[in-house]
Formats: structure tokens, C-alpha cells, sequence
């Protein structure tokens, strides 16, 4: 089995020389905050809305449509369930980017009359801060809170940034990079004495970890198919009916779907897999958690037992059971991935992002840019094993030792060498 | 990002990976880049004082496979070359050896100067170490 693998890359000897364990199948996947592979229970349920079902949804005088929409009311049921919500406060769109666009630019034009001011957080996905920025244009003025070092925003920040022109707080749930979660709950209260409404970023963390809209006193949450199993192109976003009631100016007008909030034909086979996906996530949750966190503490401490000067980026106390964000000191984050190349994560690194920046997110942690460039992202999901985090461990230190070998950083600080000290040539 | 054959083989078996005394005369070493910026290259050279010929070139790198494979490619290039001649290798070259892609193009223009950074050492300690002998044979 090993042979047939190694034909790909016929180039890595690396990958040649150690013989693959029996049962692990390479490349093995380990990105997870990225996409989810399909749970095959979803597509399952997905496959009849392709063909034999293929009706729309929004057509009420035929049984094609009430197939159809037999199925997406499924879907609103499934979803409200995993997040305590009620099905008609569920509005499917095309996936969190759409989600998040919807939510803020939706509450920004609704309540312009009562205020002008957005909060987030700098660690934000792009989708909402690009989506704040994108409002500062239009006279809308955004506070982008800072994080403590530990990833996670300052209450009390918060607490004073509120003013009384303040609509909108939109803080993530858990951090695509770092996994980290915020204290949703207390956001959420503190909005809610406030009178502010709080929409979440909910994609990482919904049917990862618990998420309740009501004990949370969540207002609108966005939810995506992909990074739960689930199919891409199917999004969700949750908009609270009552207590109070949430309304949001549309993006896309139309046909007046999805209670006028988002028109467009549904996406029927998308919409059935993400309901499905939320189903099965409901169900298994409490044992997969628990076993996530024990195959990423295993890779932890695979890694962390045989490695000396690495570093956990963000806090570890308030994460995604599946995540693992390390920094290897003197080794550059894409050298790594390209040593690793049996194995797919991401890395912080600037050369392995579209902008040659070194991550956003571990700089707000006061992470220097040297060890942003020198960070991966294991993102571990439900069809993980024991044995492919055991093999990955050992590929990692493996391939870190290697390149502390070529770095010369490595041989000054084992020199002595203070590298802050350094003038270097840039 | 998918990199060249040549790439993927410097950075599987890198050439002349090491370190040379930095305190010997004939030894230049050039240090560039910066851990902030996610390339720091340094680059050896054991030059012959009576040839000028560079007879051994070492190198250690922190950065992508780009520039690991851009370092050991220079590491053979200035082998048994003149100090002058190997001044002349220039950053295209490497581009062109190892199909480098326009965003790793840096990479290259880092061991052009790691090349000249270490002739510029070699040359200052030649001139620190016999300026009786040089102003004699003048």
C-alpha cells in the first residue's frame, strides 16, 4: 500500500523511506476549520432532491413542491433544534459569507435610526470585518475590540465601548484559526441589558460545541453546511422572532422568500444535507467532543513531549475540542507543510496567504511575526483516527527537527544569540 | 502552490547544508533576510587566497522551500567559482533553474544577496587581515 502512495510524488524520498502504517490512507485530511468532508449519512439524504424530488420548494399547488418544501421545513426543524431556536427564525441563505453579510449589513439598514455603531472583534473572519468596513463607508462607525493574549475579548472592553448609538455587537463563536471561544453567553447578556442586538458568527462552533440562542441570549447566529459534514453552498441564518424581534433589510430581493429576508429559489438537495448534518450533530455531539478533544490532546502531546520551544497559540481552556494551532519556533510554517506533504493543514505563515501577511488573528495575540509565520492549524474532525494523529506527530517532529537542522535561527539561539538582539538586514 | 521538481529536490536533499568557523579569514559568511519578514539565509564561502576560487560554500535557511531550494542552488552555483565570477550570478538565473513563480521571486533576490553578502565579508576580512602585504605588492 505504501508503494502505490509514494508513486504520486515520486521526488519525496522523505515520504519513501517511512513505511505507512497499516489502516492509514494518505494524504490524510486534518484541516477541518477549512471544510468538512461529507458525512455520508448527508448525502444520503441529499441524492433525492437531485432527481426524483426535484421540485421547488416555493411551488404550493403541486406534490413536486410539497416534497420539496416537506423537506426544507425538515431541514428549519433540524436546525432550530441543535441551537434551541424555533423553525420559522431560520433563514436559509448560500453559506456563512452570505450569513454574516446578511446579518450585519441587514441590522446596520434596519436600525440606522437608532444608531450608527457596529463592535466586533479584530479577530474576526474577513467575512465580517470586511463586511464592517464596507459600512464605514457609509457613515457607519465600526470599534474593532481588541483581544487579550489568550485570544479572547475583555468583557469589561466591551462593556465600556457600548454607547447609546450603538446597534450591532458581532463577535464570533469560536475562531476559525486559533479555535478559540468567546464567552458568547456573557456577550450575549450584556447586549441584552444594553438593548443591543448581538449577532454571532456561529459557523465553527455549532455542532462542535453546545449553542443555545436563548440561553446565550443570541439574536441572529450564522450557520454553514460545510463545517459540519454538511454540504457547501448551504447556509442558515438564525434571526430572532421574539424578545425581542429581530428584523433585517434583505440583499437579495425577489420572489419574497424566506419570510421576504433572503428571495431566491431554495437550494433543496443543500438545504435537506444541512438539516441532516445539524441532525446527526445533535445526536452525537457529547461523545464526539469528548473524543476530538482526546485525539487533539494526544496530538498535543505527541508533538509537545519531543519538541522543545514550541507554542499553543491561543487558550486552551476556552477551545474547540478539535483544534491545535502550534507555533514551531525557527521553522518556517510553509517549509513545514511542504515537509509534511502527506498531511493536510494550514499554516499562518504570509507565504502560504493571499496577501504575503503572516496571520491577522495570531498577531492580535501578540504573537511576533516570526512565530505567526511559524505556526500550523491542525484541524481535527469526525473521521479522524488514532492512528493517522499518531502518524501525524511523528511526520511533525520529524520534519521540525529536520528544518531546525537547516534553520540557521535555530543554531544562534542554540548559540546563544539573542535573535531579538539582531540588526537584522531585513 | 505546487513547486518545480527542483524545488521539491533541493529541499528533500539540500546541498552543502552546514556552517564553516566564522572567524577564519578565508571564510565569508552574508546573513540576510529577517525572522519578522519569514526568510533569514546565511551563506558560507571558503575562498582560496591565492586563487580567489571558492572552494566550499555552506548554507542554513529559515524560510519556504522557495528559498531553501534558492540557497542550496546558490551554495553549488558559487563553487569553484572566482569571487568575481560568482558576483555575477544573478537572481533571474535562479528563477529560471528552479521555475520559481512571481511571489517567490524574493526568494531568489535573497540568496543574490546572501551570495554578495558573503564576498562582501570575505573581502572586508582580506582587507582587515593584510593590508601590509596588499600595499607591498603595490
Amino acid at each position: 500500500m505504501s508503494t502505490n502512495g509514494n508513486k504520486a510524488n515520486p521526488t519525496s524520498h522523505h515520504a519513501q523511506q517511512r513505511a505507512v502504517p497499516s489502516g492509514i490512507k494518505l494524504p490524510i485530511y486534518m484541516d477541518n476549520h477549512a471544510t468538512t468532508p461529507m458525512d455520508p449519512r448527508v448525502l444520503e439524504e441529499m441524492l433525492p432532491y437531485f432527481m426524483e424530488k426535484f421540485g421547488n420548494a416555493a411551488s404550493r399547488n403541486h406534490p413536486f413542491g410539497w416534497a420539496a418544501e416537506e423537506a426544507v421545513e425538515l431541514s428549519r426543524e433540524r436546525i432550530a433544534k441543535l441551537i434551541g431556536a424555533t423553525s420559522k427564525e431560520i433563514i436559509f441563505t448560500s453559506g456563512a459569507t452570505e450569513s454574516d453579510n446578511l446579518a450585519i449589513k441587514g441590522v446596520a439598514e434596519m436600525y440606522r435610526e437608532k444608531g450608527n455603531h457596529i463592535i466586533t472583534a479584530v479577530t474576526e473572519h474577513k467575512a465580517v470585518l470586511d463586511t464592517c468596513k464596507h459600512l464605514e463607508k457609509f457613515g457607519f462607525r465600526v470599534t474593532y475590540l481588541p483581544v487579550q493574549k489568550d485570544g479572547l475579548v475583555d468583557l469589561d472592553d466591551l462593556k465600556r465601548t457600548i454607547d447609546d448609538k450603538t446597534i450591532l455587537v458581532t463577535i464570533m463563536a469560536a475562531n476559525n484559526e486559533i479555535g478559540v471561544l468567546q464567552p458568547i453567553a456573557e456577550i450575549g447578556k450584556l447586549c441584552r441589558e444594553r438593548g443591543v442586538i448581538f449577532h454571532t458568527d456561529a459557523v465553527q462552533a455549532i455542532g462542535k460545541v453546545p449553542v443555545d440562542v436563548n440561553k446565550m441570549n443570541i439574536d441572529v447566529a450564522s450557520i454553514t453546511g460545510h463545517k459540519l459534514y454538511g454540504p457547501k453552498g448551504a447556509g442558515a441564518l438564525y434571526v430572532r422572532r421574539k424578545n425581542p424581534r429581530v428584523q433585517l433589510v434583505p440583499l437579495i430581493d425577489g420572489g419574497g422568500h424566506e419570510r421576504g429576508m433572503r428571495s431566491g429559489t431554495l437550494n433543496v438537495p443543500g438545504i435537506a444535507g444541512l438539516g441532516k448534518a445539524c441532525a446527526i450533530a445533535q445526536e452525537e455531539m457529547p461523545q464526539e467532543s469528548y473524543k476530538m478533544a482526546g485525539l487533539r490532546n494526544r496530538l498535543k502531546d505527541s508533538i509537545m513531549s519531543r519538541l522543545d520551544e514550541v507554542y499553543i497559540n491561543g487558550s486552551m481552556e476556552h477551545r474547540l475540542p478539535g483544534n491545535l494551532n502550534i507555533s514551531f519556533a525557527y521553522v518556517e510554517g510553509e517549509s513545514l507543510l511542504m515537509g509534511i506533504n502527506d498531511i493536510a493543514v494550514s499554516s499562518g505563515s504570509a507565504c502560504t496567504s493571499a496577501t504575503l501577511e503572516p496571520s491577522y488573528v495570531l498577531k492580535a495575540l501578540g504573537t511576533g511575526d516570526d512565530l505567526a509565520h511559524s505556526s500550523i492549524r491542525f484541524g481535527i474532525g469526525r473521521f479522524n483516527t488514532e492512528a493517522e494523529i499518531d502518524y501525524v506527530g511523528d511526520r511533525v517532529v520529524e520534519t521540525v527537527l529536520r528544518l531546525r537542522e537547516l534553520s540557521p535561527l535555530y543554531e544562534m539561539a542554540k548559540e546563544g544569540v539573542d535573535l531579538k538582539s539582531v540588526k537584522w538586514a531585513g | 502552490m505546487s513547486y518545480s521538481d527542483k524545488v521539491i529536490d533541493h529541499y528533500n536533499n539540500p546541498r552543502n547544508v552546514g556552517s564553516m568557523d566564522k572567524k577564519d579569514a578565508d571564510v565569508g559568511t552574508g546573513l540576510v533576510g529577517a525572522p519578522e519578514c519569514g526568510d533569514v539565509m546565511k551563506l558560507q564561502i571558503k575562498v582560496n587566497p591565492q586563487t580567489n576560487i571558492i572552494e566550499d560554500a555552506k548554507f542554513k535557511t529559515f524560510g519556504c522551500g522557495s528559498a531553501i531550494a534558492s540557497s542550496s542552488l546558490a551554495t553549488e552555483w558559487v563553487k569553484g567559482k572566482t569571487v568575481d565570477q560568482a558576483l555575477e550570478i544573478k537572481n533571474t538565473e535562479i528563477v529560471k533553474e528552479l521555475a520559481l513563480p512571481p511571489v517567490k521571486i524574493h526568494c531568489s533576490v535573497l540568496a543574490e544577496d546572501a551570495i554578495r553578502a558573503a564576498i562582501g565579508d570575505w573581502k572586508k576580512k582580506q582587507e582587515a587581515t593584510k593590508p601590509a602585504a596588499v600595499q607591498a605588492a603595490q
